[in-house]
């Protein structure tokens, strides 16, 4: 359920009508709440270099530049500061962070989009089907209805180690719409449980998997075109 | 070129299956039959394999560094909100 935020950013972990007795806070995070809370700077860079940049990622489906995104992940930052008090562990610390950052991005795009004109926040979902490298064959075929047509092109994995490749999934990720460019973040860059993706962006398990399965549908499939570009 | 029969799954429904399927969350049923169709299927064979090495890429744009100036600035902010100014 997604927690109840004000305009202004704070945000409440848990729900006050409700009064339930409030599970304990993991003690990894009981920690962590606590250094910071004492001003421990090495704490604070710690998690900032676990996850500013999926926080940046997160943001740019939300705004239109990767500028403005980072104007909104330092604000995020500071709604997280301020926040902190309020935080009682009923989520994972990181999961509550990207409550908030997702909502201090949605806030920013709202803003953004009544300035922009809305073709420049289009995400255009055509790109990179100029050329079908797969296909499949009719669902009335009278044989192997639905069956590979053309299979995929066999590549070779250590190319993807190759800076390019990495270039390509990221440019990839950076057009994908943004509810599946937020959970391929999380999942496949950060390595983040289901769960606890779920509890982050406040979406269930079933729609998390579905456009988690097309975000990585979609860079597969820039990945195969990039390797038949690059094929010798 | 698919050799598994026409009433096994199709693979244009397999491969919409592989994320359920690599997560661990499908029906036992539908598990098998996803498991029976890539044994005689080379080509969604390839594909689960194209679809495992793109995850594993992925999660090396982690290991991507935050520029010192980020940091900085950051350290900043968190300075000024300890002292509450």
């Amino acid at each position: 359920m997604p927690a109840a935020v004000s305009p202004g950013g704070s945000f409440e972990d848990r729900d006050p009508a409700r009064g339930a007795p409030l599970p304990e806070m993991s003690p990894e995070d009981r920690a962590v709440v606590d250094r910071l809370r004492a001003g421990d700077e090495p704490t604070f860079l710690a998690i900032v270099e676990k996850n500013h940049r999926a926080m940046v990622r997160v943001a740019l489906g939300h705004v239109s530049s990767e500028a403005v995104a980072e104007e909104v992940v330092q604000e995020a930052w500071m709604g997280i500061l301020q926040g902190l008090d309020k935080f009682e562990g009923r989520c994972p610390l990181r999961a509550w962070m990207f409550r908030i950052l997702v909502n201090c991005a949605k806030m920013r795009g709202a803003r953004e989009a009544r300035s922009v004109p809305f073709s420049a926040l289009e995400t255009d979902d055509g790109e990179g089907e100029r050329r079908p490298l797969e296909t499949f064959r009719r669902p009335d075929d009278p044989r192997w209805p639905g069956h590979w047509a053309q299979g995929p092109e066999r590549w070779t994995d250590d190319r993807l180690a190759d800076a390019q490749a990495l270039a390509r999934i990221r440019a990839e990720i950076e057009k994908l719409p943004p509810n599946q460019r937020q959970v391929i973040t999380l999942r496949d860059i950060e390595g983040w449980e289901s769960a606890e993706v779920c509890e982050a962006l406040g979406i269930s398990e079933a729609n998390q998997r579905v456009l988690l399965h097309r975000a990585r549908t979609r860079v597969r499939k820039a990945l195969a075109g990039w390797a038949s570009e690059v094929a010798p | 070129m698919s050799v598994a029969r026409p009433r096994d799954l199709a693979c244009r429904e397999l491969v919409e299956l592989l994320t359920e399927f690599l997560d661990g969350v499908l029906d036992e049923g539908t598990r098998t039959r996803v498991e029976q169709h890539l044994v005689l299927c080379p080509g969604c064979t390839e594909y689960l394999r194209q679809f495992r090495a793109t995850v594993s890429a992925t999660r090396k744009l982690a290991e991507e560094d935050l520029s010192e100036p980020v940091k900085e600035n950051l350290l900043d902010a968190f300075r000024h909100w300890r002292t509450g100014s």
